[in-house]
């Protein structure tokens, strides 16, 4: 088992120098390493250690389900009223919409005329005259992922407008989505930008009724009442009675600007050409009317129509500031979520802490190193210069797999990799230990090393293997940089298994062919 | 140089002869860490508890009181100061998860800011809503959980089901020990804590295997010894190695709780912790309790010729 063919031989050089090759653009600087090809590059670092943000968002699926459910509700009622079908207690309760029929005579028509409805809306309707009518599974999952995915895109769009570096937006789980901004140290604006749904619409302003007799409550059927960004002479924030009725909607948006109008911030937009001509026929029958324009319930102002707008495009006055005026055309530009979202989790370094992470990270392994070598060559001699051997290399090997894998090291993984430094030699320990044990044995030198090799394997597999279930677990359950010592600790230990048992094994064979050695320096 | 030399080529240590005082000792851990655990419960850090974490640093040696009583005067409930680093100019804020769901969290943080001011850099913020910080608690069970019972399965998988329950309970021991530890220090229980315990698992797990191969193999290879001197003999024989590995990662894991920086600090502490219980408990815990199991029922005669061929084979090659 000393001997080694040559072909095994190039084998193990090969991996070692790869390791080597791959490691190496660690030492380079950052300006060195971005001259490099994307394949050959040093160690990914997490946020922990080159700064940054780390946003774990949640979109509220559930806010738009329910909205389905309202439109359902609505739905429901014209088509029973269209029937004449008669019932009662029309609404949603729980995940479904339910109202009563009264006529037995009409349970077979109304059954089918809401099966008519919508196919993905599973119908029931009972004995007793309950119809409950339930968005189907699949058809309730393709919403989600089709809402998910739109807020994805969503969030990419309105990140990549602020000039972020290298961001990365994930979806994770059924409903999240994670975010994280390397060089991000105040993730406020990004924070306040995603935090927006920035649904806009346009609505005609309601003159039937006043806002004072709206706020008592009595807002005519098919308006509503919104609060404005503006304030009133009390210093409260005005009102609007505007109809229900989306004249026109951001979506058909196709760009939107920041500008100045007499010497005030504003925001330009442009429609594409259906809203365009939808934008012209409203203008142009509205004449001399308020237009409500709303952005997430909240009227932005409502200028009077004084001439038809022809060309599809205008501007948003309103009482801005120069970077709200930005965000605000940022936002339409990016378009609306479809559904609001939730910052689950924040977490940011800044960058000259995750530069006191990395250097504290260095001393640590550096001084580990040291240490770790010092004491195998004082114990073990010359068995110990073999097992120091393998030792860099297992971290060489350590370095370029976690660089040529695309892993990112975090703290925690710096961690990992000082402590796969102590624990890696105990592979070789064990190798030693066996064969000293066996030279006690009597056995010939050549043979206790054989021997020792031999049986020590088995005990290697075992024991690494199930230090690795563990990593396996750390890294399945684990989240962020805990994950990132997972890796490390993982890799660590298939590492360290090769050096141990081919790198040192090769060492000791050569030793033992050239110099020939009567009995161990231990 | 290879001062092992002068180490005894021997070891003969009467481990398990006195396994009733290593069975007290154990006992007063398990004792003392449960109700360690039951008085002082767990120091939870922000990502089970949720809340919100800031590490900043001022111009100047840090107001502790001064910070204390404008962060104070927020209403936010509990905040509290620590100052760390070496030159007083650094100072970890933590304050307590808010009612309400996850935006309270993110107004809390922006109060927090505004009362600070300007002249603090903020170096590092944390804020975790209840939803995630109740998530990270099932996940980090689940993982501690099941990777005790997955090493446990392995081991079985392996060896025979009585090592299987020897490692079951050692690394149970390590880890409620681990629990204690924390609870008796009261030192911040958080995420890279559920890295620490499932590493110290894996760790000692490592030696108990170590321990439990000798073992296997001295079965096969002296039929008619006592259970008691087998098992002693097995402890003896791998102690050198089970030394040697523990004084080498605690190089490692002291050289990272000196110099790995505070955010590592807890995690270095609970392996230094680990490496030293994990030793005992390979050595005292999870050797002693074979004693209890009837090895040589279950052992079948097949080991005794495999070895005496293996033996021929190789003295065979290294002949040739």
């Amino acid at each position: 088992m000393i001997y080694f063919s040559k072909w095994k031989i190039a084998l193990i050089l090969a991996v070692c120098l790869a390791g080597f090759v791959f490691a190496a653009p660690n030492l380079l600087s950052r300006q060195q390493a971005d001259q490099l090809p994307d394949w050959y590059q040093p160690v990914n670092l997490g946020l922990d250690l080159q700064g940054g943000s780390h946003l774990l968002l949640e979109v509220d699926v559930q806010a738009v389900l329910q909205e389905q459910l309202n439109s359902l509700v609505e739905a429901v009622r014209n088509d029973m009223r269209q029937n004449r079908i008669r019932y009662a207690d029309l609404g949603v309760v729980g995940t479904s919409v339910q109202l009563r029929l009264l006529d037995q005579a009409q349970f077979e028509e109304a059954r089918n005329s809401l099966r008519r409805l919508d196919s993905d809306v599973e119908v029931q309707v009972r004995d007793n005259g309950l119809a409950v009518l339930t968005y189907t599974e699949q058809a309730q999952t393709v919403r989600r992922n089709a809402v998910v995915n739109q807020s994805i895109e969503i969030v990419r769009r309105r990140i990549d407008e602020l000039g972020t570096r290298e961001p990365t937006i994930q979806r994770q789980g059924e409903d999240r989505i994670l975010v994280q901004l390397p060089g991000v140290s105040e993730p406020e604006r990004v924070k306040e930008l995603l935090g927006r749904t920035a649904v806009l619409s346009f609505h005609l302003v309601d003159h039937s009724t006043s806002v004072e007799e709206a706020l008592r409550g009595r807002v005519p059927p098919g308006s509503m009442l919104l609060p404005s960004i503006e304030q009133d002479m009390s210093g409260q924030p005005a009102h609007y009675v505007v109809r229900r009725r989306v004249e026109l909607s951001g979506d058909l948006l196709v760009d939107s600007q920041p500008a100045f109008q007499d010497n005030r911030p504003v925001v330009s937009f442009r429609f594409n050409t259906q809203g365009a001509r939808r934008f012209g026929d409203l203008t142009q029958q509205n004449v001399n009317r308020q237009l409500a324009i709303v952005l997430d319930n909240q009227v932005i102002s409502a200028p009077s129509i004084r001439e038809p707008i022809l060309g599809g495009s205008g501007v948003i006055t309103g009482r801005f500031s120069v970077q709200e005026a930005n965000d605000l055309a940022l936002l339409l530009r990016a378009g609306a979520l479809p559904a609001p979202l939730v910052v689950l989790e924040e977490r940011t370094v800044g960058p000259d802490l995750g530069a006191d992470s990395i250097r504290a990270g260095q001393i640590a392994t550096v001084l580990g190193l040291v240490l770790v070598l010092a004491f195998m060559l004082v114990a073990y001699g010359t068995l110990g210069v073999f097992a120091n051997i393998a030792l860099l290399v297992n971290l060489a090997l350590l370095l370029g797999a976690l660089s040529l894998l695309g892993a990112t090291l975090t703290l925690p993984g710096i961690a990992g990799i000082v402590l796969t430094l102590g624990m890696a030699v105990d592979a070789n320990v064990l190798i030693f230990e066996r064969i000293r044990e066996e030279m006690r044995n009597g056995r010939s030198l050549i043979n206790a090393v054989d021997a020792g090799f031999k049986r020590a394997i088995v005990t290697i597999l075992d024991s690494n293997l199930t230090t690795l279930v563990a990593a396996i677990l750390l890294f399945q359950f684990g989240s962020g940089p805990v994950r990132g010592f997972a890796v490390t600790l993982a890799i660590g230990l298939v590492t360290s298994m090769f050096t141990a048992v081919w790198v040192t094994r090769l060492l000791m064979s050569t030793w033992l062919r050239y110099s020939k050695p009567k009995s161990l320096p231990v | 140089m290879a001062l092992l030399k002068y180490m005894p080529q021997k070891f003969n240590f009467d481990f398990i002869g006195k396994r009733m005082i290593a069975f007290l000792v154990t006992a007063v851990i398990m004792v003392g860490s449960v109700a360690a655990l039951a008085v002082n419960g767990l120091n939870f850090g922000i990502d089970f508890r949720g809340g919100l974490l800031l590490e900043v640093r001022t111009e100047g040696p840090a107001n502790l009181a001064q910070m204390r009583q404008s962060l104070g005067g927020l209403g936010l409930g509990e905040v509290a100061l620590q100052g760390i680093g070496t030159n007083g100019d650094e100072v970890m804020i933590r304050v307590q998860r808010q009612e309400g769901g996850e935006e309270a969290q993110l107004a809390a943080l922006q109060q927090v800011r505004q009362a600070l001011g300007d002249d603090v850099q903020i170096r590092r913020t944390e804020v975790v809503g209840p939803k995630v910080g109740a998530e990270l608690v099932r996940d980090g069970t689940l993982a501690i959980a099941l990777s005790i019972l997955a090493i446990a399965a392995y081991v079985w998988f392996r060896f025979e089901w009585q090592f299987g329950v020897g490692a079951l309970v050692a690394t149970f021991h390590d880890v409620i020990a681990t629990f204690g530890f924390f609870a008796l220090t009261g030192m911040e229980f958080n995420l890279t804590t559920v890295a620490a315990i499932l590493t110290i698992a894996g760790y000692s797990i490592n030696d108990t295997v170590v321990s439990y191969d000798r073992v296997r193999e001295n079965l096969r290879k002296y039929k008619s010894m006592p259970l008691l001197d087998l098992l002693n003999l097995s402890a003896n024989e791998t102690l050198s190695r089970t030394l040697l590995t523990g004084v080498t990662t605690l190089l490692a894991v002291v050289a990272l709780f000196f110099f790995g920086g505070d955010v590592l600090r807890g995690f270095s502490a609970a392996m230094i912790f680990g490496v030293v219980i994990g030793t005992f408990s390979s050595i005292y815990v999870a050797m002693p309790i074979l004693v209890y199991f009837n090895l040589r029922h279950s052992d079948s005669g097949e080991g005794e010729e495999e070895e005496e061929s293996e033996k021929a084979k190789s003295e065979e090659r290294a002949a040739g």
